[in-house]
């Protein structure tokens, strides 16, 4: 998976300026950056949801997951239903033991396809997402924020799935998040965004410990800290 | 269904037409039909209260006959209007670029056509009578469903679910048919029987003009028609039918605007509990700007999120409240500030701000010492004035200051929260300025006055961190310089670890612990706050680890039982936990904890 200057415009405004990129298989790459650095344009262009310029290879099923977990799931259909949605290609016979597995694959018991996402919580909701993104059988899965919109006692088990669907299913995932602390737990490697361009791209370790980039420090030095 | 008089007249109405219509024509359809050539053209009289028209017959049992035929006519143009509107509104989702702007333009300019020349014209083109004028009415009321559905669709479509369906490869129409119709069929049905009240009205016109239905058929309209030229003579002859298609009509409209608001209002559950309210508690804490004793704040229906808090800040200090969300700290800081949003009730033993029960200060005075900020500064700036004249506001309303005094303050005040050039900031609208100029802006506001508490409700959240990091060095200067208090809200226990003094941990609308900033990382004693610092990632965070979450969810505070609420997601949890409340007992200096497992 590689972007090749990739360019998003609105209008006259450029919201990515020649971005180039790569997603490793199996790797789990972070996107940061503040409100208006892009990053959010950029996914929407890998995920095909806005016109972009340049070129993107070797994800032919990308997948996103949103950041609110209460506008991603059709308030009137069952998770059962919502999970299917991706599984048109498969017979309908197949569909209810497929959406049993992707249940399963993000620790949701399979009875939950019988309800309303209203009766469920915000991190329930997140991984019926992920589940859902899942049955497409993407080679790239876009996390855009998934966590912001959860309280901080759910958050670590959603960012545990994350890792552990890279380790179980080899799925290549580009993580998109304004929190660093969250990126660094995450991710393999790190790319920083400002202002529509990547400045420091690098493995996690590198760019948290030894950032080369002013705005990286900066960045690094607002992440509010608890006294240890 | 609300008991509002609308709600009521439109039952009525509404239950008595479809009544005539169905009891209408067995009971009266012979007299109405009955041809007496010895009572022709009569006024009113015993035997018919409504006179007769030119062939003698009943014109009473008429107008109640006539019943079921206008309201067959005005169903049939109203599904007709609504299908042809619906489909026309669903069509841009459905096809292709070019052809939905056609489509889309098409709408456009039929809604701009006057709807009543539109239904003469369909009307006199495919044949006078009912046929005609049902059809006229239909695509007269088309061009405004086919808007309705358009942007409602719309609104839809951009939805994160429907992204996601698209991702999946589901086809447009499948998207339409799954997501979009079933998501939008709610406003649309009630916009039905609103279209159904002008349908009817419309129908009458047009047999009132001569376009609708021909005899020997009659609707009200027709009856109407036939009744107004002896309007002089006897005038209680046109009556009948105009008080029926008025009624009718009300009853229609009527139902869907009450269907309308009813849909857009929450339940609200009628079932009242009447809260005892606390006994007041002694003599004021000398040393608390703020005191807050037994807090409550209820909603009907035994919706309880804040229960029995009570709280104390003092000078100088900076108090967080850090909570999940749903665990009522916001509300607690609405109740503060006397902000609680219908229906929601306040009960406190004690709530003084610098030694003086709230409820007794004026307005001005808890205007000017009592400053908040929240999440999204829009929501505490009038995007219609200039920033500097709202801050300036403040102080010709509380202080009594002259325009020019107080716009030399406001000035001074934003140049205090390190706006750049602050006199060019005060002449800008509040969409010039960034996030973070607004709620610097916002806090300014705050400082007119003489605040002695500053509340802040999640200020920083939406800000991203490095413009986070200035404002939350901008409150702890506020407070260091001004002397004031604040009380400082956040579901981010690390932003509140860094800026606080003391921190007050609230769980489904109680505190479970208060501890000092100090002791938060290490030294927290309730399950509840340990868990949470655990699970927070930061920058040492061990990578090979998985991260600690709490199991379970936060109960609704309608579901909050009568033990500890964190019982059912606590390892340490026995029977005792989940049965009984645990008392808030001393665990160090400054420490307090409500748990029957610490000792």
């Amino acid at each position: 998976m590689k972007f090749t200057d990739v360019t998003v415009r609105f209008g006259s405004f450029t919201a990515v300026d020649s971005v180039s990129l790569e997603v490793p298989r199996g790797g789990i790459v972070g996107l940061v950056g503040e409100s208006g650095s892009g990053k959010s344009s950029l996914a929407k262009a890998v995920s095909g949801l806005v016109r972009y310029s340049g070129q993107i290879t070797g994800a032919s099923r990308v997948q996103m997951v949103f950041q609110d977990p209460y506008a991603s799931l059709d308030p009137r259909m069952k998770v059962g239903e919502s999970v299917a949605e991706g599984l048109l290609e498969l017979p309908r016979a197949a569909r209810p033991d497929e959406v049993t597995r992707l249940l399963g694959l993000v620790s949701l018991p399979a009875d939950l396809a019988s309800r309303y996402p209203r009766e469920l919580s915000g991190g329930m909701r997140q991984r019926v997402a992920i589940a859902r993104a899942l049955g497409a059988r993407p080679d790239l899965l876009v996390a855009d924020e998934i966590t912001s919109a959860l309280d901080v006692s759910v958050q670590g088990s959603v960012l545990n799935l994350i890792r552990s669907l890279r380790d179980t299913l080899g799925l290549s995932i580009l993580f998109i998040s304004h929190n660093l602390a969250v990126v660094r737990y995450v991710c393999d490697t790190v790319a920083v965004m400002h202002r529509g361009r990547i400045v420091e791209h690098g493995p996690t370790e590198d760019v948290v410990g030894r950032p080369a980039h002013d705005y990286t420090r900066t960045l690094l030095e607002a992440v509010p800290r608890l006294q240890r | 269904m609300p008991r509002t008089p609308a709600a009521v007249v439109s039952a009525v109405l509404v239950t008595l037409m479809v009544v005539l219509a169905i009891i209408g024509p067995p009971i009266w359809g012979e007299t109405a039909e009955k041809i007496d050539a010895g009572a022709i053209l009569q006024g009113a009289s015993a035997a018919h209260p409504l006179g007769t028209d030119n062939l003698g017959r009943d014109l009473l049992a008429r107008v109640l006959v006539a019943g079921r035929y206008s309201l067959a006519l005005a169903l049939a143009a109203t599904l007709i209007g609504a299908v042809i509107g619906i489909v026309l509104g669903a069509l841009p989702s459905v096809l292709p670029r070019r052809g939905a702007r056609l489509v889309t333009g098409t709408v456009n300019a039929l809604v701009a056509f006057p709807g009543l020349l539109l239904a003469m014209f369909t009307a006199v083109v495919s044949g006078m009578g009912a046929r005609g004028a049902v059809l006229g009415i239909g695509v007269a009321i088309a061009p405004s469903f086919a808007r309705l559905t358009q942007t409602l669709a719309a609104s839809v479509a951009g939805a994160d679910y429907v992204l996601a369906a698209r991702m999946l490869g589901v086809p447009r129409r499948r998207v339409l048919g799954r997501h979009v119709l079933p998501n939008i069929a709610e406003p649309l049905i009630l916009n039905l029987a609103q279209a159904l009240g002008g349908a009817l009205l419309g129908l009458a016109g047009m047999s009132f003009l001569g376009l609708g239905v021909q005899p020997p058929d009659f609707d009200w309209g027709r009856l109407l028609f036939d009744g107004f030229a002896r309007i002089y003579v006897t005038p209680e002859v046109a009556i009948g039918p105009a008080v029926a298609v008025a009624l009718a009509g009300i009853g229609f409209n009527l139902l869907g605007d009450t269907l309308a608001k009813r849909a857009a209002r929450t339940a609200v559950p009628a079932r009242k509990e009447e809260l005892a309210a606390p006994e007041p508690s002694g003599a004021p804490d000398p040393r608390a700007v703020l005191e807050v004793r037994d807090l409550t704040v209820t909603f009907p229906g035994g919706v309880t999120p804040v229960r029995h808090l009570s709280l104390t800040v003092r000078p100088g200090e900076i108090v967080g409240i850090v909570g999940e969300s749903g665990s009522g700290k916001s509300l607690t800081a609405a109740a503060i500030g006397g902000l609680v949003p219908y229906p929601g009730t306040v009960t406190h033993a004690a709530l003084r701000l610098d030694g003086r029960e709230v409820a007794e200060l004026s307005q001005k005075e808890l205007g000017t010492s009592l400053a908040m900020v929240f999440q999204d500064p829009m929501a505490s700036l009038n995007p219609a004035l200039r920033v500097g004249g709202q801050l300036a506001e403040v102080a010709i309303v509380h202080q009594g200051a002259t325009r020019a005094e107080a716009a030399r303050r406001a000035v001074d005040r934003l140049g205090h929260v390190h706006l750049p050039e602050p006199a060019k900031q005060a002449k800008r609208h509040p969409h010039e300025l960034s996030g973070g100029m607004r709620q610097r802006a916002v806090i300014a506001m705050g400082l007119m006055g003489t605040p002695k508490l500053i509340i802040a409700d999640e200020p920083t959240t939406a800000l991203d961190v490095t413009v986070q990091r200035q404002i939350l060095k901008l409150l702890r200067e506020v407070v260091d310089e001004s002397g004031a208090a604040a009380l400082f809200i956040s579901h981010d226990i690390a932003v509140v670890g860094e800026l606080c003094d003391r921190v007050v941990v609230m769980y489904a609308g109680r505190v479970v612990e208060e501890l000092p900033v100090s002791a938060l990382a290490k030294g927290a004693a309730h399950p509840y706050t340990k868990a949470l610092v655990d699970s927070l990632p930061d920058m040492e965070t061990d990578r090979s680890l998985p991260l600690a979450s709490i199991p379970g969810t936060q109960p609704a505070p309608a579901l909050v039982g009568a033990g500890c609420a964190f019982a059912g997601r606590c390892a340490l949890a026995t029977d005792r936990c989940s049965t009984s409340l645990p008392p808030v007992t001393e665990y160090g200096i400054a420490h307090t904890v409500a748990c029957w497992e610490v000792s």
